[in-house]
């Protein structure tokens, strides 16, 4: 049997199903005569359960970072709410109830007030106040809160997974999630990609499964229950080369990205969305060398407001934790169209009304996404770069209207930060007057599909003139030793945001051409720091 | 009695992890706070009670303080809200 669900995270998961079974949390209720010794066992379980939440706290902070951890803190705070525990001792107290029942009654209560909120974000709440109580519970009870029983690792399927559940689980004894519900950014997906384990959400598995064999393919997000024999072997294949892959991984993580004769370059992540930061770490990318803004526009049915964009900026920032951040402004057209834009039609995307010309067209929207980007600025280190430059004439503009923001910022004391400012080299046009340009800006980041399109005059998009296609033309080359060589004597640091930097045989001709960083996706940071630790001068 | 008034620029409204820092910083004061939203008023010292209140974005709050040290309540916690919500 084949169900599908949305993958999380990428990998292949061979090995026997355990459904995972939430305590019985059956609480019986009785009565009590001594309500003083009973709301004094709801106070220590209370204090207890605070206890494991800082522990979880602490283990959480290590696996998934601050902002993720922070739900454990808001759980104690809950636990330590006043209407909370009033209401509790106040059931004991009035109903000559056990705190058991009382705990279970005022969970209740306030998931119930909050599972009837018309947001969808408060009534998932409703959650959180069910995993306190059953908390609680389950020191009252006496029983230590555990899912797994057994040795041999499983694949772990869930209707859903509550944080508390996910950091207790023994993460050596699971090889991939699967849950019924969930979303790409639930705790267990973040966990799934910080463990570096296969998850699916959305799938819609019977409970019968338990203990049945089963696939799950993290990368085209199918669940494959009691697979036929030649099934099995084809995916024994696919997980061995996955596994070295990982094993890649572990072995070159915290390694320096330095040549045998030690010369170190920047590895940095390119990314599309504010999910993919999980990766980029989850590889050990030394900063985001390119963070593509347009799904910001491409995911909203209309332009996106500074606020939106102020959030997802600052998300990467903090997440990123004081290292670079990249950010490229908007750069849409060509392939990438947008209806609230209403563009007309084009003879000749490619080389038409797109990205940075767009922007300075039509400046209120080139200035949202400034204002949202120096705001976040504030909570990190963040560059800007901006894209299909051909002339010092839209440098100079550009830079007239980041002074303009910042003038407004710093009149309304918004706190910002200076950025670096840095350019795209993706047009012919930009490679031959990079001596010019490199005294406008602080770096240049070579954007080498649209850079090789351009110079060879071929449509990439058209698959007839994949043999006359040649991504190692030694035009393209040169004009990137060119680049180095203008950017380097203009004070500039030059780095490749495009494919050719992942292309790990042309590694060593970057490292001799003298390139300051490479930015590659996340999947082939470790390639191509393997490559630069073999490669000598 | 000081009182501040805010409209939440937050995507999310007043979600769980600012409402936990704004509590702890509310908390540290002596005063009593109070938040409200379209007549509903909440202590501003109990997360429970605060996220009940569901401010989504765009929505105007109430923030009260009263008491001992209430000035510098209402600057502090005025100055989380225009920084983090």
């Amino acid at each position: 049997m084949i169900l599908e669900g949305k993958s999380v995270f990428g990998g292949i998961a061979i090995g026997r199903l355990s459904v995972y079974q939430k305590k019985d949390k059956q609480v019986k209720r009785h009565k009590v005569e001594d309500t003083a010794a009973e709301v004094a066992r709801f106070t220590e379980a209370k204090e207890k359960a605070k206890k494991q939440l800082a522990q979880f706290y602490e283990k959480a902070l290590k696996e998934v970072g601050e902002v993720n951890a922070m739900i454990f803190e808001v759980h104690q705070m809950m636990l330590d709410d006043l209407d909370y525990i009033e209401s509790v001792v106040n059931m004991i107290e009035t109903q000559n109830i056990n705190a058991e029942f009382a705990v279970a009654t005022t969970g209740d209560n306030f998931s119930k007030m909050f599972a009837a909120m018309d947001d969808e974000y408060m009534r998932e709440r409703a959650a959180d106040v069910k995993d306190i109580s059953n908390r609680v519970i389950s020191i009252l009870h006496g029983a230590d809160n555990g899912g797994m029983t057994g040795d041999e690792p499983v694949i772990l399927l869930a209707e859903d997974l509550a944080p508390s559940e996910t950091v207790q689980l023994d993460k050596t004894k699971v090889l991939a999630f699967v849950t019924r519900y969930g979303s790409t950014n639930s705790h267990t997906a973040i966990l799934a990609r910080t463990m570096n384990i296969p998850a699916l959400i959305g799938v819609e598995f019977l409970k019968d499964v338990d203990g049945k064999y089963g696939i799950v393919d993290g990368y085209t997000g199918k669940f494959i229950i009691d697979p036929e024999e030649a099934v099995l072997s084809e995916y024994r294949v696919k997980k061995e080369e996955d596994e070295n892959k990982k094993r890649l991984l572990q072995e070159l993580k915290g390694k320096e990205n330095v040549t045998l004769d030690g010369t170190k370059i920047n590895l940095y992540a390119n990314i599309g969305s504010v999910a993919d930061v999980a990766s980029a770490l989850s590889n050990d990318a030394g900063g985001i060398g390119l963070f593509r803004s347009e799904f910001l526009y491409l995911e909203s049915g209309d332009y996106p407001t500074e606020e939106a964009q102020f959030a997802a900026y600052k998300a990467v920032a903090e997440n990123m934790a004081g290292r670079k951040v990249i950010i490229r402004t908007l750069d849409i057209g060509a392939d990438k169209q947008v209806d609230y834009f209403n563009m007309e039609k084009e003879e000749n995307p490619a080389m038409g009304y797109r990205a940075i010309r767009i922007c300075l067209d039509r400046p209120e929207i080139f200035k949202t996404q400034l204002r949202a980007i120096y705001r976040a600025s504030y909570y990190g280190t963040i560059s800007i770069m901006f894209p299909m430059i051909i002339s010092v004439k839209e440098v100079r503009r550009i830079k007239e209207i980041i002074a303009e923001v910042k003038q407004e910022l710093s009149a309304k004391k918004i706190p910002y930060k200076d950025c670096e400012i840095g350019i795209m080299i993706e047009t012919p046009a930009a490679a031959m007057i990079s001596d010019l340009l490199a005294e406008e800006v602080d770096f240049f980041s070579v954007g080498t599909n649209d850079l090789t399109q351009y110079t060879l005059a071929i449509d990439r998009q058209n698959p007839k003139l994949d043999d006359f296609y040649d991504a190692h033309h030694e035009a393209v080359l040169r004009m990137l030793k060119m680049v180095v060589e203008n950017g380097h004597k203009g004070g500039c640091w030059v780095g490749i945001c495009g494919e050719l930097g992942a292309d790990t045989s042309l590694t060593e001709t970057f490292l001799k051409m003298g390139f300051d960083e490479l930015s590659v996706s996340p999947s082939m940071i470790l390639k191509v720091r393997e490559a630069i630790r073999n490669t000598r001068l | 009695m000081k009182t501040f008034q805010y409209t939440i620029k937050d995507e999310l409204g007043i979600h769980a992890r600012p409402a936990g820092l704004f509590i702890k910083e509310a908390s540290a004061f002596p005063c009593k706070i109070t938040i409200a939203k379209d007549g509903k008023e909440v202590d501003a010292k109990r997360i429970l009670g605060v996220m009940s209140l569901g401010v989504k974005c765009g929505q105007e709050i109430t923030l009260t303080a009263d008491g001992e040290q209430e000035e510098e309540a209402i600057a502090k916690l005025s100055a989380f809200l225009q920084e983090n919500l």
